[in-house]
């Protein structure tokens, strides 16, 4: 094989790893995006505290990893419950453009906080997974990890989705938020499940970031826009989609990161963001009515 | 009295500098004049529902068209930065008019437009050879001093003056907005775009001509601030950080008022500065803080903004207010 295939393989095989984190980032916000029709801008903060809580129960208390990740799973989700009651409840009924704003303010209060309590530090959990060998191609196991993750974490929600009452019941106040009220559905009940998901979908994603990343304040701002546009780009609530969505970004970006520069890459991305949506707004999967 | 309040208030405006001219005020002055037009600007068609968060790529665009013209052709401001509008108006255009041919409204709007300001900080960031990149650029000093071919000014009681110009034009094409018939277009446009097609208005000329209004607005503003700092990196006129500055300081003003933008603007500069003479370096992160649980509570309680509100409690004893 010549050196440019190695690299080429290298630069795919990357991006599917790249794009398995991607998927595994927007799963959970594509599930309060398509239940809830609310946009956590501050998701990708709710990721950072999540990465913080890592780092201070597995560095700094000495926490068993595995416990610390299901603390950390259950203490985003709990975030995620306290988000949707004080800032998204009040305004359920308000233009969309205002729930959009109020969570910005939390990503501005989540990140302020993060700065002011931690400080502007990058931190690490000092933990180096080995790297995966095969002849000539390097593959990073946390990276092979998340993917993994994302996988699992995906058919899960699948399944909870699909064979639950409760399952059902969010994805019919998905279809038809005033209907099914009046078929008895405590929708209110039912947005504060989602969301407990969402933010345990964020901490899931927090314990798996955590390893490849350092955590600063500003963490979410490298990752918060991308899972935004595969959110959109995948289909709003359409998982699959999401999925391939997440696939194709992280391939556009590697990619174009070995031809170029990484920011190249970002821009290609950004650009068939675009022209996708144009072309189908719908979302990549969407069915044809 | 009422009539001739605003007339006081300009005399009043542009006669400060020729009294009082500490350096320290002036320049908070002028950054809140710039600010102020560009949310403005922003304004211009955030207000019937157009939220675009794309606007920091269009600063983005006129700040570094003006420099980049001005360091490696040698094009004076005085083309650069009309260069600069035309550039920020046809970026507009290639992105707007698909967006409102194929009715991408509300989130999607938002989403598409925020895709724009991370495309323009990346190429901005990734042409690092003729942009510096995320260091930063600098447009070249003409000269030494100070210089009308260049738009350079040593003075900063020119500076104030011109963006008191800058600022009160930008007020000007608001009112002028609003009394128009545009106006009305749009407000039916943001209630219900089938209706007002089917009324007779053209929705995408409509939209379009706002969305390029704005965007040229916000170009000028990127290539003011770019003239007075002297310095611009991708991360204080681009990017997705600045799109969302803009909309926040406009909320927390007030969206539907023409002074609401300033109002938000001389809210959160001057949070930010007093923050930071009081607790200094050990304040860092607080000003935002403090900003992002205003926006949440403002949000929530106050809608219409501070502006907005103390306009309306004035307004109620009269009688019912108007919406």
């Amino acid at each position: 094989m010549g050196v440019l295939d190695i690299f080429l393989l290298e630069a795919l095989i990357n991006g599917v790893l790249l794009g398995g984190v991607l998927a595994l980032l927007s799963l959970g916000l594509n599930l309060v995006f398509g239940v809830i029709d609310v946009v956590w801008i501050c998701y990708a903060e709710l990721i950072m505290l999540g990465m913080y809580g890592m780092y201070f129960l597995y560095v700094v208390y000495h926490v068993p990893i595995g416990l610390a990740a299901v603390v950390c799973i259950v203490g985003v989700g709990i975030l995620g419950v306290i988000l949707h009651v004080v800032v998204i409840a009040p305004l359920l009924g308000a233009a969309p453009i205002n729930q959009l704003l109020a969570t910005g303010g939390v990503l501005f209060f989540l990140q302020s906080a993060a700065t002011v309590l931690f400080g502007i530090e990058f931190r690490n959990l000092g933990l180096r997974l080995p790297v995966l060998k095969l002849s000539e191609l390097f593959i990073s196991y946390s990276r092979l990890l998340a993917f993994g993750a994302a996988l699992i974490g995906m058919v899960l929600v699948y399944l909870f989705l699909t064979r639950t009452y409760t399952g059902t019941a969010i994805r019919a106040i998905a279809q038809d938020r005033q209907i099914m009220i009046l078929m008895g559905v405590d929708s209110r009940r039912i947005y504060v499940i989602t969301s407990a998901l969402g933010g345990g979908l964020a901490g899931l994603a927090a314990c798996l970031l955590v390893l490849q990343y350092d955590v600063h304040p500003f963490v979410g701002l490298s990752f918060g826009p991308i899972t935004f546009l595969i959110c959109v780009l995948g289909g709003l609530g359409n998982f699959a989609g999401g999925f391939v969505a997440a696939f194709v970004f992280a391939e556009l970006i590697s990619l174009g990161g070995l031809y170029l520069d990484l920011e190249w890459g970002y821009v290609f991305a950004f650009v068939f963001f675009i022209v996708m949506m144009f072309v189908r707004p719908e979302g990549l999967l969407a069915r044809r009515s | 009295m009422r009539r001739s309040l605003p007339w006081i208030a300009g005399a009043a405006l542009i006669g400060l500098p020729f009294v009082y001219h500490a350096p320290y005020p002036l320049h908070i002055l002028i950054i809140i004049l710039i600010w102020s037009f560009a949310y403005t600007s922003w304004s211009m068609m955030g207000r019937f529902g157009l939220v675009s968060l794309g606007h920091g790529g269009f600063m983005g665009i006129g700040a570094y068209v003006t420099a980049l013209s001005w360091n490696h052709v040698g094009l004076t401001p005085w083309v650069g930065i009309p260069l600069a509008l035309l550039a920020g108006g046809v970026l507009a255009v290639l992105v707007a008019y698909p967006c409102f041919r194929f009715r991408i409204t509300g989130h999607y709007f938002a989403l598409v437009t925020l895709a724009l300001s991370g495309i323009v900080l990346q190429v901005i960031t990734a042409t690092r050879d003729q942009t510096g990149g995320s260091l930063g650029y600098t447009p070249e000093r003409y000269r030494g001093g100070s210089s009308l071919y260049a738009l350079q000014f040593s003075g900063k009681a020119t500076w104030y003056l011109i963006a008191l110009a800058v600022w009160a034009a930008g007020l000007y094409a608001w009112h002028r907005v609003d009394r128009s018939m545009t106006r009305y277009a749009l407000e039916a446009i943001s209630e219900d775009e089938d209706g007002a097609a089917a009324a007779g208005v053209h929705v995408t000329a409509e939209k379009l001509k706002i969305t390029v209004l704005s965007a040229m607005m916000t170009a000028l503003a990127g290539a003011l601030y770019c003239q007075y700092q002297m310095f611009i990196s991708p991360d204080t006129v681009s990017g997705i950080a600045i799109s969302l500055q803009m909309v926040f300081a406009v909320v927390v003003g007030g969206i539907y008022v023409s002074l609401g933008p300033t109002v938000g603007a001389v809210i959160t500069i001057l949070l930010a500065e007093v923050l930071r003479i009081s607790f200094g370096t050990r304040a860092v992160g607080w000003d935002n803080l403090v900003y992002g649980v205003l926006l949440v509570v403002f949000i929530v309680f106050l809608p219409k903004g501070i502006l907005g509100s103390l306009l309306e409690l004035r307004r109620r004893p009269r009688g019912p207010a108007a919406c």
